[in-house]
Protein backbone atom coordinates (compact mmCIF):
# COMPACT_ATOMS: atom_id res chain seq x y z
CA UNK A 1 0.00 0.00 0.00
CA UNK A 2 3.33 2.34 0.02
CA UNK A 3 2.47 2.55 -3.64
CA UNK A 4 -0.63 4.94 -2.35
CA UNK A 5 1.15 7.67 -1.25
CA UNK A 6 4.27 7.83 -4.02
CA UNK A 7 1.25 8.07 -6.93
CA UNK A 8 -0.50 10.57 -5.03
CA UNK A 9 2.78 12.65 -4.56
CA UNK A 10 3.63 12.03 -8.34
CA UNK A 11 0.01 13.19 -9.54
CA UNK A 12 -0.11 15.95 -7.42
CA UNK A 13 4.00 17.36 -8.44
CA UNK A 14 2.74 16.13 -12.39
CA UNK A 15 -0.22 19.02 -11.90
CA UNK A 16 -3.24 16.49 -11.73
CA UNK A 17 -6.06 19.01 -10.46
CA UNK A 18 -8.00 16.57 -8.30
CA UNK A 19 -7.12 12.69 -6.88
CA UNK A 20 -9.84 10.76 -6.44
CA UNK A 21 -8.98 7.67 -4.25
CA UNK A 22 -11.58 4.76 -5.36
CA UNK A 23 -11.83 1.91 -2.84
CA UNK A 24 -14.04 -0.42 -5.29
CA UNK A 25 -14.00 -3.22 -3.72
CA UNK A 26 -15.50 -1.59 -0.31
CA UNK A 27 -19.04 -2.27 -1.81
CA UNK A 28 -19.05 -5.54 -2.52
CA UNK A 29 -17.17 -6.30 0.85
CA UNK A 30 -20.08 -4.65 2.57
CA UNK A 31 -17.28 -2.85 4.38
CA UNK A 32 -15.79 1.31 4.31
CA UNK A 33 -13.09 2.58 2.56
CA UNK A 34 -9.86 2.62 5.01
CA UNK A 35 -9.92 5.57 6.79
CA UNK A 36 -6.03 5.45 7.94
CA UNK A 37 -5.53 5.54 4.06
CA UNK A 38 -8.02 8.77 3.59
CA UNK A 39 -5.34 10.17 6.66
CA UNK A 40 -2.09 9.60 4.70
CA UNK A 41 -3.09 10.67 1.44
CA UNK A 42 -4.81 14.10 2.10
CA UNK A 43 -1.55 14.93 4.38
CA UNK A 44 0.65 15.05 1.48
CA UNK A 45 -2.04 16.20 -1.49
CA UNK A 46 -2.17 20.49 -2.09
CA UNK A 47 -4.83 19.25 -4.48
CA UNK A 48 -8.75 18.75 -4.24
CA UNK A 49 -9.02 14.87 -2.15
CA UNK A 50 -12.24 12.93 -3.20
CA UNK A 51 -13.09 9.67 -1.55
CA UNK A 52 -15.35 6.75 -2.72
CA UNK A 53 -15.37 3.46 -0.92
CA UNK A 54 -18.76 1.86 0.70
CA UNK A 55 -19.57 5.27 1.79
CA UNK A 56 -23.07 4.35 3.49
CA UNK A 57 -24.49 7.18 5.92
CA UNK A 58 -24.02 10.73 6.76
CA UNK A 59 -21.87 9.30 9.70
CA UNK A 60 -19.49 7.26 7.54
CA UNK A 61 -18.84 10.46 5.52
CA UNK A 62 -18.34 12.68 8.00
CA UNK A 63 -15.40 10.45 9.18
CA UNK A 64 -13.95 10.15 5.98
CA UNK A 65 -14.35 13.93 5.79
CA UNK A 66 -13.08 14.43 9.11
CA UNK A 67 -9.62 12.78 7.86
CA UNK A 68 -8.86 14.64 5.22
CA UNK A 69 -11.04 14.49 2.32
CA UNK A 70 -12.60 17.33 0.78
CA UNK A 71 -15.54 15.22 -1.29
CA UNK A 72 -16.89 11.73 -0.82
CA UNK A 73 -17.86 9.84 -4.09
CA UNK A 74 -20.86 7.46 -3.78
CA UNK A 75 -22.35 4.80 -6.53
CA UNK A 76 -23.66 1.64 -5.07
CA UNK A 77 -24.84 3.02 -1.48
CA UNK A 78 -26.62 5.80 -3.55
CA UNK A 79 -28.75 3.53 -5.57
CA UNK A 80 -29.74 1.18 -2.76
CA UNK A 81 -30.38 4.21 -0.75
CA UNK A 82 -31.07 7.21 -3.27
CA UNK A 83 -32.22 9.09 -0.15
CA UNK A 84 -28.73 9.22 0.82
CA UNK A 85 -27.68 12.19 -1.47
CA UNK A 86 -30.01 14.27 0.27
CA UNK A 87 -28.89 13.48 3.55
CA UNK A 88 -25.16 13.96 2.48
CA UNK A 89 -26.20 17.35 0.69
CA UNK A 90 -28.24 18.82 3.50
CA UNK A 91 -25.10 18.23 6.05
CA UNK A 92 -22.39 18.85 3.81
CA UNK A 93 -23.45 21.00 1.06
CA UNK A 94 -24.11 19.52 -2.79
CA UNK A 95 -20.52 20.74 -3.44
CA UNK A 96 -19.02 17.84 -1.26
CA UNK A 97 -21.45 15.16 -2.82
CA UNK A 98 -20.28 13.44 -6.06
CA UNK A 99 -22.53 10.64 -7.81
CA UNK A 100 -20.32 7.75 -9.40
CA UNK A 101 -22.45 6.31 -11.86
CA UNK A 102 -21.39 2.97 -13.50
CA UNK A 103 -23.45 3.09 -17.06
CA UNK A 104 -23.20 0.16 -19.80
CA UNK A 105 -24.79 0.29 -22.81
CA UNK A 106 -27.15 -2.56 -24.38
CA UNK A 107 -28.91 -2.41 -27.73
CA UNK A 108 -28.42 1.05 -27.79
CA UNK A 109 -29.81 2.29 -24.00
CA UNK A 110 -27.76 2.68 -21.29
CA UNK A 111 -28.41 1.18 -17.99
CA UNK A 112 -27.06 1.54 -14.12
CA UNK A 113 -25.16 -1.02 -12.86
CA UNK A 114 -24.48 -1.52 -8.90
CA UNK A 115 -21.16 -3.29 -6.57
CA UNK A 116 -18.57 -2.92 -9.90
CA UNK A 117 -15.69 -3.32 -8.08
CA UNK A 118 -16.56 -7.25 -8.23
CA UNK A 119 -17.57 -9.16 -11.16
CA UNK A 120 -19.05 -11.48 -9.43
CA UNK A 121 -21.84 -9.30 -7.54
CA UNK A 122 -22.21 -7.20 -10.25
CA UNK A 123 -25.50 -6.77 -11.93
CA UNK A 124 -28.15 -4.22 -13.28
CA UNK A 125 -29.52 -1.91 -10.75
CA UNK A 126 -33.09 -1.26 -12.81
CA UNK A 127 -32.27 1.82 -13.96
CA UNK A 128 -32.33 3.99 -17.30
CA UNK A 129 -28.84 6.10 -16.73
CA UNK A 130 -30.27 9.06 -17.94
CA UNK A 131 -33.18 8.85 -15.43
CA UNK A 132 -30.76 8.43 -12.66
CA UNK A 133 -28.18 11.52 -13.66
CA UNK A 134 -31.61 13.66 -13.24
CA UNK A 135 -32.60 11.90 -10.29
CA UNK A 136 -29.09 12.66 -8.62
CA UNK A 137 -28.93 16.21 -9.27
CA UNK A 138 -32.89 16.67 -7.78
CA UNK A 139 -31.88 15.13 -4.66
CA UNK A 140 -28.19 17.47 -4.48
CA UNK A 141 -25.58 15.90 -5.87
CA UNK A 142 -22.74 18.38 -6.78
CA UNK A 143 -21.32 16.70 -9.56
CA UNK A 144 -21.28 13.48 -11.11
CA UNK A 145 -18.63 10.75 -12.34
CA UNK A 146 -20.31 8.74 -15.44
CA UNK A 147 -17.85 5.71 -16.05
CA UNK A 148 -19.08 4.36 -19.16
CA UNK A 149 -18.23 0.48 -18.51
CA UNK A 150 -18.15 -0.64 -21.64
CA UNK A 151 -15.04 1.64 -22.17
CA UNK A 152 -13.44 0.43 -18.92
CA UNK A 153 -10.07 -0.48 -18.99
CA UNK A 154 -9.95 -0.72 -22.52
CA UNK A 155 -8.10 2.53 -23.62
CA UNK A 156 -10.10 2.90 -26.53
CA UNK A 157 -10.97 6.21 -26.27
CA UNK A 158 -14.18 7.56 -23.88
CA UNK A 159 -17.78 6.92 -25.07
CA UNK A 160 -18.31 10.18 -26.60
CA UNK A 161 -21.68 9.51 -27.51
CA UNK A 162 -23.16 8.81 -24.45
CA UNK A 163 -21.14 11.42 -22.39
CA UNK A 164 -23.06 13.98 -25.00
CA UNK A 165 -25.97 12.51 -24.41
CA UNK A 166 -25.75 12.76 -20.84
CA UNK A 167 -24.12 16.21 -20.64
CA UNK A 168 -27.39 18.12 -22.14
CA UNK A 169 -29.33 16.98 -19.04
CA UNK A 170 -26.50 17.51 -16.49
CA UNK A 171 -26.30 21.09 -15.16
CA UNK A 172 -23.36 20.00 -12.50
CA UNK A 173 -19.65 19.19 -13.35
CA UNK A 174 -19.31 16.23 -15.43
CA UNK A 175 -16.50 13.99 -15.03
CA UNK A 176 -15.80 11.57 -18.14
CA UNK A 177 -14.32 7.61 -16.89
CA UNK A 178 -13.56 5.04 -18.57
CA UNK A 179 -11.59 4.40 -21.79
CA UNK A 180 -8.25 7.03 -21.97
CA UNK A 181 -5.68 5.17 -23.67
CA UNK A 182 -4.22 8.30 -25.16
CA UNK A 183 -3.61 12.02 -25.23
CA UNK A 184 -6.04 12.53 -28.11
CA UNK A 185 -8.29 10.84 -26.26
CA UNK A 186 -8.44 13.41 -23.66
CA UNK A 187 -8.17 16.46 -26.32
CA UNK A 188 -11.40 14.95 -27.86
CA UNK A 189 -13.70 14.29 -24.69
CA UNK A 190 -12.85 18.28 -23.73
CA UNK A 191 -14.02 18.99 -26.90
CA UNK A 192 -16.83 17.20 -28.42
CA UNK A 193 -18.71 16.08 -25.37
CA UNK A 194 -17.85 19.54 -23.25
CA UNK A 195 -16.69 17.27 -20.44
CA UNK A 196 -15.84 19.42 -16.85
CA UNK A 197 -13.31 16.99 -15.79
CA UNK A 198 -11.34 14.02 -17.62
CA UNK A 199 -10.60 10.76 -14.94
CA UNK A 200 -7.84 8.04 -15.75
CA UNK A 201 -6.34 5.46 -14.00
CA UNK A 202 -4.43 2.89 -15.58
CA UNK A 203 -2.93 5.13 -17.98
CA UNK A 204 -1.50 7.33 -15.18
CA UNK A 205 -0.73 4.62 -13.30
CA UNK A 206 1.03 2.27 -15.48
CA UNK A 207 3.11 5.28 -16.83
CA UNK A 208 1.94 5.38 -20.52
CA UNK A 209 0.85 9.23 -19.51
CA UNK A 210 2.61 11.48 -17.48
CA UNK A 211 -0.07 14.35 -16.65
CA UNK A 212 2.25 17.16 -17.16
CA UNK A 213 3.13 16.35 -20.45
CA UNK A 214 -0.99 15.59 -21.05
CA UNK A 215 -1.61 19.04 -19.95
CA UNK A 216 1.32 20.52 -22.48
CA UNK A 217 -0.29 18.77 -25.01
CA UNK A 218 -3.62 19.78 -24.31
CA UNK A 219 -2.81 23.29 -23.68
CA UNK A 220 -1.45 23.18 -27.52
CA UNK A 221 -5.18 22.11 -28.67
CA UNK A 222 -5.95 25.14 -27.37
CA UNK A 223 -8.16 23.61 -24.23
CA UNK A 224 -7.70 26.29 -21.43
CA UNK A 225 -5.96 23.89 -18.24
CA UNK A 226 -4.32 24.43 -14.76
CA UNK A 227 -0.63 24.01 -15.97
CA UNK B 1 12.84 28.02 18.75
CA UNK B 2 9.00 26.18 17.09
CA UNK B 3 7.31 29.25 15.90
CA UNK B 4 3.79 29.15 18.04
CA UNK B 5 0.79 27.59 16.49
CA UNK B 6 -1.73 29.35 14.05
CA UNK B 7 -5.13 29.60 15.71
CA UNK B 8 -7.75 28.55 13.37
CA UNK B 9 -11.27 30.14 14.87
CA UNK B 10 -13.42 27.69 14.70
CA UNK B 11 -17.03 28.86 12.96
CA UNK B 12 -18.28 25.59 13.44
CA UNK B 13 -18.97 22.28 10.57
CA UNK B 14 -15.89 23.38 8.49
CA UNK B 15 -13.45 20.82 7.44
CA UNK B 16 -10.23 21.61 9.02
CA UNK B 17 -8.07 18.44 8.12
CA UNK B 18 -6.84 19.74 4.87
CA UNK B 19 -6.04 23.44 6.41
CA UNK B 20 -3.83 21.45 9.19
CA UNK B 21 -1.93 19.63 6.45
CA UNK B 22 -1.03 22.81 4.49
CA UNK B 23 -0.01 24.02 7.98
CA UNK B 24 2.05 20.83 9.10
CA UNK B 25 3.50 20.80 5.87
CA UNK B 26 5.07 24.90 5.91
CA UNK B 27 6.34 23.58 9.39
CA UNK B 28 3.60 24.89 11.48
CA UNK B 29 0.89 23.51 14.21
CA UNK B 30 -2.46 25.00 13.92
CA UNK B 31 -5.01 25.17 16.97
CA UNK B 32 -8.06 25.30 16.45
CA UNK B 33 -10.24 27.38 19.29
CA UNK B 34 -12.98 29.35 20.23
CA UNK B 35 -11.23 30.94 23.23
CA UNK B 36 -11.11 34.23 23.60
CA UNK B 37 -7.87 34.65 25.51
CA UNK B 38 -6.16 31.79 23.09
CA UNK B 39 -7.48 33.80 20.33
CA UNK B 40 -6.62 37.27 21.63
CA UNK B 41 -2.88 36.08 22.55
CA UNK B 42 -2.42 34.02 19.15
CA UNK B 43 0.24 35.68 16.52
CA UNK B 44 -2.09 34.90 13.80
CA UNK B 45 -5.27 33.40 12.93
CA UNK B 46 -7.31 31.68 10.35
CA UNK B 47 -11.23 31.78 9.92
CA UNK B 48 -12.00 29.46 7.85
CA UNK B 49 -15.77 28.09 7.06
CA UNK B 50 -18.00 25.73 4.90
CA UNK B 51 -21.11 25.79 5.19
CA UNK B 52 -24.49 28.73 5.66
CA UNK B 53 -22.92 32.41 6.69
CA UNK B 54 -26.25 32.70 8.94
CA UNK B 55 -25.61 29.40 10.69
CA UNK B 56 -21.80 30.29 10.60
CA UNK B 57 -22.62 33.91 12.46
CA UNK B 58 -24.80 32.59 14.97
CA UNK B 59 -21.83 30.12 16.11
CA UNK B 60 -19.64 32.86 16.32
CA UNK B 61 -22.13 35.27 18.33
CA UNK B 62 -22.69 32.22 20.80
CA UNK B 63 -18.96 32.19 21.19
CA UNK B 64 -19.19 36.56 21.62
CA UNK B 65 -16.83 36.02 18.43
CA UNK B 66 -18.54 38.78 16.80
CA UNK B 67 -17.57 41.22 19.03
CA UNK B 68 -14.22 39.70 19.36
CA UNK B 69 -12.86 39.40 15.83
CA UNK B 70 -13.28 43.00 14.58
CA UNK B 71 -11.02 43.99 17.64
CA UNK B 72 -7.92 42.09 17.04
CA UNK B 73 -4.78 44.17 15.92
CA UNK B 74 -2.82 40.71 14.18
CA UNK B 75 -2.42 39.06 11.42
CA UNK B 76 -6.23 36.85 10.31
CA UNK B 77 -6.76 35.05 7.24
CA UNK B 78 -10.22 34.41 5.95
CA UNK B 79 -10.71 31.27 3.81
CA UNK B 80 -13.60 30.96 1.63
CA UNK B 81 -17.10 31.17 4.14
CA UNK B 82 -14.50 33.09 6.47
CA UNK B 83 -14.07 35.89 3.58
CA UNK B 84 -17.73 36.62 3.87
CA UNK B 85 -18.02 36.17 7.08
CA UNK B 86 -15.01 38.80 7.42
CA UNK B 87 -17.29 41.29 5.10
CA UNK B 88 -20.39 43.47 5.75
CA UNK B 89 -22.86 41.17 5.54
CA UNK B 90 -24.77 38.36 3.12
CA UNK B 91 -27.74 37.70 1.13
CA UNK B 92 -27.40 33.92 2.47
CA UNK B 93 -29.99 33.96 5.32
CA UNK B 94 -29.67 37.54 4.51
CA UNK B 95 -27.21 37.98 7.76
CA UNK B 96 -25.01 40.73 8.91
CA UNK B 97 -21.65 39.84 9.32
CA UNK B 98 -17.94 40.82 11.20
CA UNK B 99 -17.59 44.54 8.92
CA UNK B 100 -13.97 44.44 9.21
CA UNK B 101 -14.45 44.38 5.10
CA UNK B 102 -16.59 46.18 2.54
CA UNK B 103 -19.02 44.09 1.14
CA UNK B 104 -21.81 42.11 1.13
CA UNK B 105 -21.68 38.42 -0.67
CA UNK B 106 -24.73 37.84 -3.16
CA UNK B 107 -25.56 34.00 -4.98
CA UNK B 108 -24.14 33.62 -8.35
CA UNK B 109 -27.17 33.00 -10.84
CA UNK B 110 -26.78 30.10 -11.96
CA UNK B 111 -26.83 30.01 -16.41
CA UNK B 112 -25.98 26.91 -18.99
CA UNK B 113 -22.65 25.94 -18.74
CA UNK B 114 -22.42 27.70 -15.16
CA UNK B 115 -23.79 25.85 -12.43
CA UNK B 116 -23.64 27.07 -8.94
CA UNK B 117 -21.87 25.78 -6.74
CA UNK B 118 -19.22 27.68 -8.77
CA UNK B 119 -16.78 24.56 -8.06
CA UNK B 120 -13.18 24.04 -9.80
CA UNK B 121 -9.61 25.49 -10.86
CA UNK B 122 -9.81 29.56 -12.21
CA UNK B 123 -7.16 31.99 -13.11
CA UNK B 124 -7.17 35.68 -10.78
CA UNK B 125 -6.43 38.73 -12.03
CA UNK B 126 -3.80 39.95 -8.91
CA UNK B 127 -3.36 43.43 -7.93
CA UNK B 128 0.57 44.06 -7.68
CA UNK B 129 2.64 44.82 -4.58
CA UNK B 130 0.34 42.72 -2.56
CA UNK B 131 2.45 41.03 0.49
CA UNK B 132 -0.22 38.03 0.51
CA UNK B 133 0.24 37.48 -3.24
CA UNK B 134 4.03 37.87 -3.70
CA UNK B 135 5.84 35.04 -6.10
CA UNK B 136 3.22 33.87 -7.88
CA UNK B 137 2.75 33.31 -11.50
CA UNK B 138 0.77 35.95 -13.91
CA UNK B 139 -2.45 35.17 -13.57
CA UNK B 140 -2.38 31.82 -11.11
CA UNK B 141 -4.85 29.18 -10.94
CA UNK B 142 -6.96 29.04 -7.30
CA UNK B 143 -9.35 26.19 -6.56
CA UNK B 144 -13.37 27.75 -5.88
CA UNK B 145 -16.01 25.90 -4.31
CA UNK B 146 -18.48 28.29 -3.42
CA UNK B 147 -21.97 29.79 -4.44
CA UNK B 148 -22.06 33.20 -2.45
CA UNK B 149 -19.55 36.05 -3.71
CA UNK B 150 -18.24 39.56 -3.02
CA UNK B 151 -18.19 42.26 -5.35
CA UNK B 152 -14.86 43.77 -6.02
CA UNK B 153 -14.61 47.02 -3.84
CA UNK B 154 -11.57 48.80 -2.61
CA UNK B 155 -9.84 46.24 -0.65
CA UNK B 156 -10.19 43.40 -3.76
CA UNK B 157 -6.71 42.73 -4.58
CA UNK B 158 -7.54 39.79 -6.73
CA UNK B 159 -10.49 39.15 -8.60
CA UNK B 160 -11.73 36.08 -10.96
CA UNK B 161 -14.42 35.72 -13.44
CA UNK B 162 -17.53 32.99 -13.47
CA UNK B 163 -20.40 34.71 -15.17
CA UNK B 164 -19.93 38.10 -13.28
CA UNK B 165 -16.46 39.50 -11.79
CA UNK B 166 -16.01 38.31 -8.19
CA UNK B 167 -13.38 39.27 -5.54
CA UNK B 168 -11.23 36.19 -5.04
CA UNK B 169 -9.22 37.70 -2.37
CA UNK B 170 -9.28 41.17 -0.26
CA UNK B 171 -6.93 43.44 2.19
CA UNK B 172 -7.65 45.88 4.95
CA UNK B 173 -4.80 46.40 7.85
CA UNK B 174 -4.37 43.76 9.49
CA UNK B 175 -6.97 41.71 7.62
CA UNK B 176 -7.02 39.31 4.66
CA UNK B 177 -9.26 36.84 3.10
CA UNK B 178 -9.34 35.17 0.00
CA UNK B 179 -12.20 32.95 -2.01
CA UNK B 180 -10.68 30.16 -2.77
CA UNK B 181 -9.19 27.60 -0.82
CA UNK B 182 -5.21 28.04 -0.79
CA UNK B 183 -5.08 24.76 1.17
CA UNK B 184 -6.23 23.18 -1.69
CA UNK B 185 -4.83 25.24 -4.89
CA UNK B 186 -1.55 23.75 -5.29
CA UNK B 187 1.76 25.44 -4.83
CA UNK B 188 -0.52 29.04 -5.60
CA UNK B 189 -2.04 28.34 -2.68
CA UNK B 190 1.00 26.84 -0.79
CA UNK B 191 2.67 30.39 -1.47
CA UNK B 192 -0.14 32.12 -0.48
CA UNK B 193 -0.04 30.51 2.62
CA UNK B 194 3.93 30.71 3.46
CA UNK B 195 3.22 34.51 2.70
CA UNK B 196 0.72 35.03 5.10
CA UNK B 197 2.36 33.10 7.99
CA UNK B 198 5.59 35.81 7.17
CA UNK B 199 3.33 38.37 7.29
CA UNK B 200 4.32 40.96 10.02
Amino acid sequence: MGGIIELATRYRDEGADELVFYDISASPEGRTVDRNWVHRVAAVLDIPFCVAGGIRSVADAEAILNFGADKVSINTPALANPALIDELAQRFGSQCVVVGIDSHEQDGSYRVYQNTGDPQLTRESGRETSAWVREVQERGAGEIVLNCMNRDGVRDGYDIAQLQAMRQICNVPLIASGGAGTMEHFSAVFREAGVDGALAASVFHAGSIHIDELKAYLRTQGIEIRP
Amino acid sequence: MSRPPVVIIDSGGANLASLRFALQRLGREALVSTDHAVIRAAERLILPGVGAAAVAMERLAAAGLDRLIPTLTQPVLGICLGMQLLCEGSAEGDVSCLGVLPGRARRFVPASGRPVPHMGWNRLQTTAGQPLLDGLPENPWCYFVHSYALPPTTATVATCEYGERFAAAMHSGNFHAVQFHPERSGTTGTTILANFLNLC
